[in-house]
């Protein structure tokens, strides 16, 4: 019995920071490409599995807190820009596709390769990287605590083909999307988790704990209507759109 | 050379920056200020929503009340 206990609980706390991974990837990779956010998961599983290796069950000494602050800081920045941005276009202030160009110019003026989006990667990087390490966190936590770290792996393990397979699924449906309205979820996703995230490393409890998420969602986005309600002038209503 | 180094420059503060600065100050500010309230005791989780509402609201107005036809500062690496 506790076995199975020590396998569902791997598998569930394993799943929810999964599928916080998976919606920071499938919103990055939708909205900026897929090729730049796949090379950023990549990444960040590699620098996982090395550190996972090195540390072993010494991963716990890893001062989590701080990367949370950090990652959680700029993901909200992020996030906030994105927001912005998108809240301009859906209120007709800014024109839908102005970033595009400015973009490649600057790309190309750094004498980079254009079909690589830094951006993009550095995001699912981040996501997949943190919530990775929080995943190799409580496999240590869990099974160390009923000395069976093999079984509480297998249980994360059980999510991570679960929570694949899910966004192998959900991806299609989400690229048929209208591109501002995604990139407005974008940024009330990359704000919510930012604020989370920050907020929980600086050392406050969300109420609720990972449950605030879902609330800091809600929220995020009934502000950000009401800011376009607000700023929209009557002028350009038929410009943009948040739908 | 010099050129290259002031696109680099220019490259990751649009990066981590990005067109309102002070959006990214505030963050810092608030996330400093969540962790004093955190080491104080007090309900500090209650910071960042407060200030993401505010900033987020007076940056979008700032924009709106910009003279028509002034463009936006260099932005091109967010949504």
């Amino acid at each position: 019995m506790h076995d199975v206990l020590l396998f569902a609980a791997a598998f569930l706390a394993s799943a929810v920071e999964m599928v916080e991974a998976l919606t920071i990837v499938l919103a990055v990779g939708v909205t900026r490409g897929w090729r730049s956010a796949a090379f950023g998961v990549g990444a960040a599983l590699v620098a996982l599995a090395v550190i996972v290796v090195v540390l072993g069950p010494a991963i716990t000494r890893l001062p989590i807190d701080a990367l949370r602050v950090v990652v959680g800081s700029v993901l909200l920045i992020f996030g906030l820009q994105w927001l912005r941005k998108a809240i301009l276009r859906a209120s007709g202030l800014k024109a839908l596709h102005d970033e595009d160009a400015i973009y490649r110019a600057e790309v190309d003026e750094l004498g980079q390769s254009s079909s690589h989006d830094w951006y993009a990667f550095t995001v699912a990087f981040k996501g997949v990287f943190l919530e990775g390490l929080e995943v190799a966190f409580l496999v240590v936590t869990f099974g160390g605590a009923q000395h069976n770290i093999g079984l509480a792996a297998a249980g994360a393990a059980s999510a991570l083909v679960i929570v694949v397979i899910v966004g192998a699924f959900v991806h299609a449906p989400l690229s048929r999307v209208p591109e501002n309205t995604l990139k407005f979820g974008v940024g009330v996703m990359l704000t919510s988790f930012g604020m989370f995230w920050s907020a929980e490393g600086a050392g406050a409890d969300w109420p609720g704990g990972d449950a605030a998420i879902l609330v800091l969602l809600v929220a995020v986005l009934a502000v950000s209507l009401a800011i376009v309600g607000v700023a929209r002038r009557p002028a350009t209503l038929t410009s943009g759109s948040a739908t | 050379m010099t050129r290259w180094l002031r696109s680099f420059g220019r490259f990751w503060y649009d990066f981590i920056v990005g067109d309102d600065w002070t959006i990214a100050l505030g963050v810092v500010i608030a996330v400093v200020l969540t962790a004093l309230a955190a080491q104080a005791g007090l309900a500090a989780w209650a910071i960042l929503p407060v200030t993401v509402t505010g900033g987020l609201t007076w940056s979008v107005a700032r924009a709106r009340s910009r003279k028509p036809g002034t463009p936006e500062t260099t932005e091109p690496l967010d949504g």
